[in-house]
Parts: C-alpha cells; structure tokens; sequence
C-alpha cells in the first residue's frame, strides 16, 4: 500500500518545528525584534499560493472573484516581503561593536 | 514551465535558506548574511511560482503590477517607520500575513480547479480541512493584530477591556468555530464558509481587547506565531513545501518568544490571555504607602553623584521610547565615558512593547551592542556598581518581586538595582508601574528620585556633568 503524501508533508511540518525550535532558541535576545520582522517577511512566502490564485483567470477574464482576492492578497504580502526585509535589513546595520582604537 | 518535482525541490531550497535567515540571527555579525539568505529564499520561491504556472499573459502583467505596488509601499513604510514604532509596526504586519492567509483561503474554495483541489461543491476533503484551519487562523491573527496595533498606537487605549461573561463566551465561539469546520467539511457549504470567517474575525477581536499594553510583547509574539501556523495551513491546501516549512518556523519562533516573555513576567501564558494585571488583583497594596518618605533630586545632584562613580549601570524601559530618550541617553553616556566611567546597559526581557525593543532602540542611537546586557548577564554586577540609572523602567526593578509573596510580581525575575550604592529613577511622579503596586525602590535610602521628563532630565544631566 502507498503511503499518502500527506504523511510526508506532515513529516516535513514537525521536523521544521524541531529545526524553529532549536534555532530559534540560539537567536541572541538582542535581536529578537529583528527575528520578529524577518519571520513576518518570510511567512509572506504564502504570496505563492496568491500569485496561483491570481493566475487563475483565463486570458478573456482576468479579474474573476476568485482571482480578484488572489490579487488582493499578492499586495498583501508584497507590502510585508519588502517591508519586513527592508526594515531587518535597516535594524540589522544599526548593530555595531564597541571601536576599539576609541581613546 | 518547469515540471513539479523541479519546482519542489526549489521551493525546499527556499525553505532551507529561510532557516539559515533565522540561523543568521544567533549574533550581530552573522545576522546581515541572513537576511540576505532570506530575500535570495523568497526571490526563488516567488520566480518558480512564475515558472510552474507557465502563465506570461496579461495575467502575469497584473501579478507583477501587484507586487510592484505592495512592495513600494511596503519599502517606503520600512524606510519611513521610526525605531520607537516597531511594535506597531510588527503588529500591523502580522495583520496583513492574517489576511492574505485569509484571501488566499477564500480564493482556493471559491476556485479549487486552480489549485488542483477538487471542484466547487467537491472540494478534496483533507485540502478543505487545510484550507479552512488556514483561514480561521488568519482572520484570528488579522483581527487580533488589528486590535494590537490600535493599542500600540494609542488610537485605543491600552488599559484592558473585560465585561461579564467574557471568558465563557469566548470558549463558546472558541468551541463553534471547531464545530463549523466540522460542518464545513461535510457540507461543503459556502455559507458556513462564511460565517466561518466572521466568527474567526470576532474572536480575534474579543481575544485581545481583555490584554492591557504592557503585555504586547507576548501578544505580538504569539500572534507572530499564529501568523506562522496561518501559513502553514495554506501550505499543506496548496501542497507547497516552502510555504509549510516557513509557517513551522515562524509558529514556533513566535510560540519561543511568547514563552521567554511569560517567563520574564513569572506569568503563565494563560494568566497573560485571559486578561490585565490589575484586575486579578487590586487588594492590599494600596495602604499607607503614599507617607512613606522620597528623596528627589535635580539633575545637579545626579550629575554630581556620576561624575564621583566609577561604574554607572543604566537601566532602561518602555518610558525612555515614549520620551524618545535613546539620544539623549547616549549622549550623557559619552560624556560619562570620556570621564572614565564605565558604562553598561541592562535590560530586563519585557522591558518596553516587544521583544528586544530596548535593543533596537539603543543600536538606532549607536550604543555598540556589546555594552548592552541581559538580565542573567549583568544581575550580579550591581552590587559593584556605584550608580544604577533607571530611565522609563518601573516594575522591572521593583525589588518586592523577591521579598514579599503576597505581590502580584513575587517572583518575576528582577533587576538587583537596589544593590548598587546609589539609584537614580528617572519618573514622572510616584504612580504605580503597569502591574499596579508601588515600587519599594522609591523609598529606599539610596534612592534619589529624579522627577522629570527622561529626556529633559538625561539633557540636563549631561549639561552639568
């Protein structure tokens, strides 16, 4: 008997899980806000699944409700890819070491 | 077009590179290569998607239109957002991941064709679990994150809001909802599809309302978890690997964050979710406290006491963001410096709205990171310091948290402040912190109280060191 490959996607969920949760735990508080922006751009990922909803159409009707929200949500989660990397990024390079040859 | 397998095994790779993106995280140095990791993840998620679907007609222009117009004002926001705003802004992000969860959901059942899930009516009955589990939780994220931002940002107030009643209605929606994905998935109906949605959309409303402001940090954090556990809903509806892998990540990074918050504040997550501080306990600690004597002081004073120091510890809080006070903080701290004082900042888990935010908010006004410590870190070094600076810190310090049990606060982890030989508070008045009780270190008899504005008072210090 075949196993469903549901089964594997939801191998692949739990040791994702496993993998968050240990490197997750070695993020340094420090940068906890950043973890949070960046998590919030790449769980935009789901901008996948719009971009096959807005696609959805045929060539002589591109805006059926269906794809209207599929087109709705790709801005959606276009404002979060780039805000979410672009203001890690700007976080992330306000983090400076001591200069050492201060004094 | 490229052939499934291709595209699944580039959408893994993208799953791989956003967790270097978090592994980037684990220092300073690192973090900038992650970052990088994560935008090259999502470049090639976002161009096999493209590449699988084979569609370059006008559809696509419209894609890339989209994109274009989210992403420009997504940058400008980036761009644009000061330091201060973070929690708002993390808030409102997660809002928008709810609702494209939300959209996408709705998109596939009203044309599952696209999906490869079934036709409408007949939608596959595991992909319809998937789908509507991914959306309740996305309109419970949206409109809890909704609520979160309203509160950060002052247009509501961040005092909790609970009436009669509450807890038990929110069990029966809670309950509901379970039982109308039941119903969904045997009926296939669009109107419990529906009605779904709205109830998701109002609990995630009644969810949050009872949570008063200076929880945030474990509301942000655990809907950045729901937002995660959103995503990997729609993963599995969409069977795309880099979709259920980021929402594992991102559901368990927000669930570790919800739970370093709750340990910082010795609360139970449940205790924080089911509503405010000061409403579980409003007894005894009101008494007499207000005779008890001050000393205050003026900026004078504390420039003399710091410019006789050795060793000045500073302690800041959600007061120094409201203020804006990081500048100037910095400032005083140079100066400090250059008379050879040493200078080290603590900061407690929970101090200000969101997890790091005093972190952030001392990088912006170039405080090097490695002068920058957390509480196991630096707790012991107090009582070798001559000077402990608390500007916009309150129950953080309180240090009934480790004498008296009958305390809300008893046996949160705190600050030692009380152990240095002198403690400047920077405050506005006397009043109670966010837990409601009076902070002991007023009265202590090394306690000079500086009553001001925390960016007034840190100018002013430094104009009379």
């Amino acid at each position: 008997m075949e196993i469903d490959p549901l089964i594997f996607r939801l191998s692949i969920f739990i040791l994702s899980i496993f993998v968050g949760y240990y490197v997750v735990w070695s993020v340094t508080p420090s940068l906890h806000t950043p973890l949070m922006s960046v998590t919030n751009a790449i769980s935009s990922v789901i901008i996948v699944g719009a971009i096959i909803a807005g696609l959805s159409g045929n060539s002589d009707n591109i805006f059926n409700t269906s794809s209207i929200f599929g087109f709705l949500a790709i801005a959606l989660a276009a404002i979060n890819i780039f805000g979410g990397f672009l203001v890690t990024q700007r976080m992330l390079a306000m983090y400076k070491k001591k200069k050492k040859d201060k004094k | 077009m490229i052939s499934a397998n291709l595209s699944a095994i580039f959408y893994l790779v993208s799953g791989v590179l956003f967790i270097l993106a978090l592994r980037g995280l684990s220092s300073p140095e690192t973090s900038r290569q992650g970052n990088f990791f994560g935008i090259l993840g999502m470049i090639i998620a976002v161009t096999v998607t493209f590449l699988s679907t084979g569609n370059f007609s006008t559809g696509f222009a419209f894609v890339l239109i989209f994109i274009l117009a989210g992403g420009s004002v997504g940058a400008l926001i980036a761009y644009r957002i000061p330091m201060t705003a973070m929690p708002e802004l993390v808030a409102g992000f997660h809002s928008l991941v709810g609702l494209a969860a939300v959209f996408v959901a709705i998109s596939a059942f009203l044309n599952p064709e696209a999906f490869n899930l079934g036709e409408p009516g007949n939608i596959k009955l595991g992909s319809l679990v998937e789908m509507s589990l991914g959306a309740a939780v996305g309109a419970i994220t949206f409109s809890g994150s909704i609520i979160a931002f309203l509160k950060l940002q002052g247009i509501m107030s961040g005092s909790p809001i609970t009436f009669k009643g509450q807890h038990p209605l929110n069990a029966i929606i809670l309950i509901s909802i379970i039982i109308l994905i039941y119903l969904l998935c045997s009926s296939q109906s669009s109107n419990l599809f529906w009605l779904l949605l709205a109830v998701s959309f109002l609990i995630g409303f009644l969810l949050i309302i009872p949570i008063g402001g200076a929880d945030m940090p474990v509301v942000i954090s655990m809907l950045n978890s729901y937002s995660g556990w959103a995503a990997a809903g729609i993963g599995f509806t969409l069977e795309n690997t880099a979709l259920i892998i980021t929402g594992a990540l991102v559901g368990s990074s927000g669930a570790i964050l919800s739970y370093i918050m709750c340990k910082g504040m010795n609360r139970s997550f449940f205790n924080v979710i089911l509503g405010g501080f000061g409403a579980t306990d409003d007894t005894s600690n009101s008494t007499n406290k207000e005779q008890r004597p001050v000393k205050s002081g003026n900026a004078d004073d504390a420039a003399f006491l710091m410019k006789n120091a050795s060793s000045v510890i500073i302690v800041p809080g959600y007061g120094m963001a409201v203020a804006q006070a990081q500048h100037a903080l910095r400032e005083m701290v140079d100066t400090l410096k250059k008379n050879d004082i040493k200078v080290s900042y603590a900061i407690h888990p929970v101090a200000g709205r969101m997890p790091g935010h005093m972190n952030v908010l001392l990088a912006e006004a170039n405080v090097p990171y490695d002068e920058v410590f957390e509480l196991e870190e630096i707790n012991n070094d107090f009582a070798n310091a001559d000077v402990a600076f608390v500007i916009g810190a309150n129950d953080v310090t309180n240090p009934v948290a480790k004498t008296d049990p009958q305390s809300p606060i008893f046996g949160m982890p705190v600050l030692d402040v009380e152990k240095c030989k002198s403690v400047l508070f920077v405050k506005r008045s006397l009043s109670p912190g966010y837990a409601g009780i009076d902070n002991d270190l007023f009265y202590k008899e090394n306690t000079l109280m500086l009553f001001a504005d925390a960016k007034k008072m840190t100018e002013d210090i430094t104009k009379n060191l």
